[in-house]
């Protein structure tokens, strides 16, 4: 269970099994002064919720809701509409293949089969060790390079199937 | 990441207003530098010399066309937006949302030269009237992300952004948005519902986001690319812009063409407008040892694939929109002779099937659909009258048929593929559809 410090401040709201950081609630209240609505500052909202728990528990979505002073639909209707919220549990490192036209070209298929083997997960799955997530992604916007991946905040590519065990070392 | 395979020294400042100053090793240029290369200049010069109308006069002059791949001309668009001293101040917001397969330009522009991009804007804010711009980036750019913020920061101290712009009595500031992922965000009414932290679903139009655009208010988006272009006019006329592509093409000024797919030398080039297809061709190398090209794309996976025979014509909006395709974002996508058609269709398909917003049933249900029948084909178990059926498709995904033009963007590549290499998609079929198979279901038993 990810479990942020309960706090004495009256700033975390809790809600189920879920309490809301309160140096979260801060920043969420702080993206919201960036914009003439409160709505807007909704996506950044589960980001910043993302970043501490890696991905957005069920419980953070009425918690959000409340700190932005919305309603509860409009945060779950946009939580499930991005495809970089992720609703579940991922691993440490999320790997986005990019599964777009011109990575196609470069041969992609083989490198995504080369992933699924290597980890022994299918796309969409966690590693049992909690280690590594494998995703799609729509072109990532270095075609010259592919086939290109994006682990965390690092591009690479183009990546070849053999480099893939000395390429995770990294990321432990 | 990305490359220029132009050499610095090659790119000049009167020929390649858009890279000039990049690095060979990709460093991003900085406000000291950037100043120190007439880097807002244009900002100087417009708050002196320009009033919002006459500004917005000179781009259209310079017939300046939107290079987020429909080319509707920048100046003309700023003409259209709602605006006076008695009209409230809205918004500018620069489309950095770059998600079309094949297309790898924005990022390259953001990452190396913020300060371009911010200065386009700041021109664009005041042409428009705007009171606030938003750059609207995708969430995977995390280099642009970074690079931008640190711009807009020194930019701010500098005093080029905020309240009383350089002593003018002008406000105007910029902010950051990233997203979260979802192609469509990159249409620019879906774009404006998801900067204000909504679903993503495209809104219909009219009204126009020039006249209520974000929270109501007039707003002007515009590509990456497109604002790049906007110091350079303001610096050097509309004229000067125009003589960019000298002869080559009525739309004026340089362009970022690029090619990827199995070519020796995959990159990016700052080339006149109108460049030829097989000029770029030749930049990148050729294609690698023993493959030659069968087809490519002219702009990304939302264009009509082509044959060899056109990499002669001009890669401008007009003459590739005369071809039945789409110049789209300018970057090439090449297709080899070893390279199946059917499968690089499915792939494209898979992609706007799950790419939809699904708002209309054509793009939510019909794209899916596709996937299956090419799917089948591809594995050679298709049935007679599946190519008809994905023809009959292509239709019903084609302009004006569904809310926003993603359908029609999926339906290019797909009628195209089927109309250059039918014969490739008829060897996917081996099976005769036959009788029905199911029995009627007998009158209320259901
Ligand atoms: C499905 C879809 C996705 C789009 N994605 C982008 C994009 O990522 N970047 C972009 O600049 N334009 C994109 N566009 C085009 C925009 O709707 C809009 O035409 C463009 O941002 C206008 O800017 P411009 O006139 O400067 O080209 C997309 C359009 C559609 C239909
Ligand atoms: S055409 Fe597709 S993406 Fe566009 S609004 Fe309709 S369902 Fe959404
Ligand atoms: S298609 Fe993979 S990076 Fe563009």
């Amino acid at each position: 269970m990810n479990q942020t410090t309960a706090s004495s401040t009256t700033a975390t709201i809790a809600s189920d099994a879920f309490a809301l950081d309160p140096a979260d609630r801060e920043a969420i209240l702080e993206e919201r002064a960036h914009y003439p609505y409160p709505q807007a500052a909704c996506i950044e909202a589960l980001k910043i919720v993302q970043k501490r728990h890696g991905h957005v528990p069920d419980g953070a979505i009425p918690a959000i809701a409340e700190t932005l002073g919305i309603g509860v639909a409009n945060v779950e209707g946009v939580a499930t509409f991005y495809s970089l919220i992720f609703r579940q549990p991922v691993g440490r490192h999320v790997i986005l293949i990019c599964d777009s036209s011109s990575c196609f070209l470069t041969d992609y298929e083989e490198l995504r089969n080369a992933f699924i083997a290597h980890l022994g997960i299918q796309m969409g799955q966690t590693t049992a060790d909690g280690r590594f997530t494998l995703l799609p992604v729509c072109c990532l916007g270095a075609c010259d390079r592919g086939p290109t991946i994006l682990i965390g905040e690092d591009l690479h590519g183009p990546v070849v199937p053999d480099e893939i065990p000395r390429l995770l070392e990294a990321y432990a | 990441m990305s490359r220029i395979l132009q050499s610095a020294s090659e790119r000049r400042a009167e020929t390649h207003p858009l890279t000039w100053r990049l690095h060979d090793d990709q460093s991003p240029v900085q406000l000291e530098e950037y100043r120190r290369t007439q880097g807002y200049d244009a900002v100087t010069k417009m708050l002196e010399q320009y009033t919002y109308e006459t500004l917005t006069e000179e781009v259209k002059s310079a017939n300046l066309r939107g290079r987020g791949g429909a080319g509707f001309s920048a100046g003309f668009k700023w003409s259209l937006t709602m605006k006076g001293e008695d009209v409230p101040r809205g918004y500018i917001v620069c489309n950095a949302d770059e998600m079309e397969p094949g297309t790898f330009k924005d990022r390259l522009l953001m990452e190396q030269q913020p300060h371009l991009l911010i200065e386009g804007m700041i021109i664009a804010g005041f042409a428009n009237r705007s009171k606030q711009g938003y750059i609207f980036l995708r969430g995977e750019y995390h280099r642009a992300a970074a690079a931008i913020q640190r711009a807009l920061a020194d930019a701010r101290a500098d005093g080029w952004l905020g309240a009383d712009v350089r002593g003018s009595g002008w406000d105007f500031d910029i902010a950051l948005h990233t997203g979260a992922g979802r192609y469509i965000c990159g249409e620019e009414t879906a774009l404006i519902n998801s900067l204000e932290g909504k679903r993503a679903n495209p809104r219909a139009k009219p009204p126009f986001p020039g006249q209520s655009g974000a929270w109501g208010l007039p707003t002007v988006v515009n590509n990456v690319e497109t604002l790049c272009n906007v110091p350079g006019i303001v610096n050097h006329g509309a004229d000067w812009f125009q003589a960019l592509s000298g002869d080559l093409s009525s739309d004026g000024g340089t362009k970022l063409y690029g090619v990827s797919g199995k070519v020796r030398n995959p990159g990016l080039w700052e080339l006149p407008m109108g460049t030829t297809g097989n000029r770029i061709i030749e930049l990148a190398g050729g294609m690698r040892d023993g493959l030659s090209l069968k087809s490519w794309l002219p702009g990304g996976g939302s264009t009509g694939f082509l044959l060899p025979e056109h990499l002669e014509l001009a890669l401008d909006f007009d003459t590739i929109g005369k071809t039945g395709s789409r110049m789209g974002t300018g970057l090439l996508t090449v297709v080899a002779d070893n390279q199946s058609m059917v499968s690089l269709t499915r792939n494209l398909e898979e992609f706007f099937a799950r790419e939809s917003c699904g708002w209309c049933t054509p793009c939510r249900d019909g794209l899916p659909w596709s996937v299956k029948l090419l799917r089948a084909l591809e594995a050679g178990e298709g049935e007679s009258g599946d190519i008809e059926l994905l023809e009959q498709m292509a239709r019903d995904l084609g302009p004006g048929k569904t809310f926003c033009a993603h359908a029609p963007g999926a339906a290019m590549p797909l009628a195209s593929a089927i109309h250059y290499f039918r014969d490739e998609f008829e060897r996917g079929i081996t099976q005769s559809k036959g009788e029905a198979h199911a029995d009627p279901i007998p009158v209320g038993s259901v």
